[in-house]
């Protein structure tokens, strides 16, 4: 009689541990809302931070981080893409592409923050006469390198998944091996990449660690001119300002914190149900 | 003809070149961290980093012992492997010998979400929820401590723990299970019986995989851990982690190249071997359950 007391416990205390993050995730989220809520508004979103929280708005932030993901995505897509091709499709089995392989997993476990270390030294100070030093460019670089690994690893479950015969098909007519990746396996192969690459990126744009090691500034007063120098200029980012905000003790300043954090969520959800929806289109395909 | 065969083989060799941007990045990596902590090693002795058990390399009167540092970096990672490796474990369990098929395609996700949410979100979470809430508890506890980081990292870490662990026990052979089945066992007595003991090189990878994650984790610990580097394991009071320390640098106006600047490679660097060391460990572990499998 006792072992099934025990058995039930054990069963409650295992079905409570799949709970927990749940629960945690809609205290977190109750918390955020309740703090954040009553300081959203079009003016938080459309003005510049400033000393007076009240005042204080997300506006360089947001277009920061819409630049980061959408140079990032430049950098890391045709990147990672090219290197899912090849070590799916052309790479011979030899140590050497094992290595490659076993680099790439060793690199995705790599704290951020070493990245930032890397920037710093790379982008931000060795190559600062293409970058301009602390800038969105060195950024996005960083950035890119950052999620790399993921693009590359999801590239190649997507390429992989593509049916043998579909390229047997293409060889059978004569197309080379460039043409039977270029029109039969990419365009199969695209959505599950997509999915990936915004995974990916949605990983980036919730960064902010490596950022603030190559020097993102925490207060930016300005936006980028409309003209190719607004890649070497400073910037911020959402995560960041939430950061800056959230040390502060004022009560004011972590409502504003709050309501970016609803902010970034909301931005996080949507790419999300881009990919998830990506994927669903992409199974339907293969079925 | 000719111009077609040589443009397939420029596309093979810059495929190619992207494919081992990888090692060029590892390279890159190891080189930076070595260059700075080396040239920082030549001003301060490695045996002062190694020994002393003071950090204050922001003060007048320095010291530069990294295991104050280390130290903070452990409680915290201790603390929330101790959150993430039960309910984790337990979550992997639940998955993989309760739920249903359908079940578990629910569960899983959104498990996963929280994998997915920013470190910086967390932060938040610690230090205006998590801390105010331990208040209550513990009257002493400071407004920076390592015991609601800790707590909130080792949330953030149960994915990983769950996901590993339950391919772990997913991959423990059936027959193994029902010949306890058919000795009238119950489920727990299977899964802490057979199946736990069977997957436990699935389930250590797994819990090393968490620990590496929490020891390079940044956010959580700057914002609610606090920028006090103190070498103690009491955690309810602020400290100060490697990461945490990395990035208080990099906000203030230390000039770079200076030697003060440079601490933060070498930092960098210690981070980056135990860091290395733990996934390895963890890749040759759940290499081991695979054969185990096989």
């Amino acid at each position: 009689m006792k072992g099934k007391w025990l058995d039930e416990t054990f069963r409650a205390f295992a079905f409570f541990s799949t709970l927990i993050g749940i629960l945690v995730l809609c205290l977190l989220l109750a918390d955020v809302l309740k703090d954040g809520l009553p300081r959203l508004s079009w003016k938080f979103i459309t003005s510049f931070p400033s000393r007076r929280a009240e005042e204080a708005g997300i506006l360089p932030a947001l277009v920061g981080s819409a630049m980061l993901l959408v140079l990032t995505a430049l950098f890391a897509f045709p990147v990672g893409v090219a290197a899912g091709i090849y070590l799916e499709e052309y790479a011979p089995d030899n140590p050497f592409t094992r290595f490659i392989e076993l680099n790439i997993a060793n690199l995705a476990g790599v704290p951020s923050i070493i990245y930032g270390l890397l920037g710093l030294e790379i982008f931000v100070r060795a190559m600062r006469g293409i970058t301009g030093g602390r800038s969105i460019l060195s950024g996005a670089l960083t950035m890119a390198l950052l999620v790399l690994p993921v693009i590359i690893v999801s590239s190649r479950e997507a390429i992989r998944a593509v049916p043998k015969s579909i390229r047997e098909a293409g060889y059978a007519l004569g197309a080379t091996k460039w043409q039977v990746v270029r029109d039969q396996v990419l365009p199969v192969a695209m959505p599950g990449i997509l999915t990936g690459t915004i995974l990916a990126l949605s990983r980036a744009i919730g960064e902010s660690a490596p950022l603030i090691t190559i020097g993102a500034l925490t207060f930016i007063a300005f936006l980028p001119p409309l003209s190719l120098k607004a890649l070497q200029s400073p910037f911020t980012v959402l995560p960041i300002q939430i950061f800056n905000w959230v040390s502060r003790p004022q009560e004011a300043f972590q409502a504003n914190a709050a309501a970016a954090i609803i902010v970034l969520l909301l931005l996080l959800l949507s790419m999300n149900a881009a990919a998830i929806y990506l994927r669903n289109r992409f199974q339907q395909r293969l079925e | 003809m000719k111009g077609q065969r040589i443009k397939e083989k420029a596309l093979e060799v810059i495929f190619a070149l992207c494919a081992s941007l990888s090692i060029f990045t590892t390279i890159g990596v190891i080189a930076v961290l070595l260059f700075e902590s080396i040239a920082f090693f030549r001003e301060i002795p490695i045996s002062r980093f190694l020994t002393e058990t003071q950090w204050t390399p922001l003060f007048a009167e320095k010291h530069f012992g990294i295991i104050v540092l280390a130290s903070a970096t452990f409680l915290t990672t201790a603390i929330a492997m101790a959150v993430a490796l039960p309910f984790g474990l337990m979550a992997a369990v639940y998955m993989s010998e309760y739920a249903s098929e359908r079940a578990r395609r629910i569960i899983k996700p959104s498990i996963e979400v929280l994998a997915g949410i920013p470190t910086v979100v967390y932060g938040y979470f610690a230090l205006l929820f998590v801390t105010p809430l331990l208040k209550k508890l513990i009257p002493s506890i400071s407004g920076f401590n390592a015991l609601s980081a800790g707590i909130v990292m080792g949330i953030m870490i149960i994915p990983t723990v769950a996901s590993l662990s339950e391919d772990a026990l997913y991959a423990v052979p059936r027959s193994l299970r029902e010949g306890a089945y058919a000795l009238g066992a119950s489920t727990r007595q299977v899964v802490t019986g057979i199946v736990i003991p069977a997957a436990s090189s699935g389930i250590l990878a797994s819990f090393i995989l968490g620990v590496a994650r929490a020891l390079g984790e940044t956010m959580i610990v700057a914002i609610a851990a606090g920028q006090t580097p103190r070498l103690t394991l009491n955690p309810l009071v602020p400290v100060e982690t490697m990461t945490a320390y990395i990035v208080q640098v990099s906000l203030g106006d230390v000039p770079t190249g200076s030697p003060e600047f440079r601490t933060i490679f070498a930092v960098g660097l210690t981070l980056f071997i135990m860091n290395l060391a733990f996934d390895l460990l963890s890749y040759h572990l759940a290499r081991r359950q695979r054969r185990y499998r096989l």
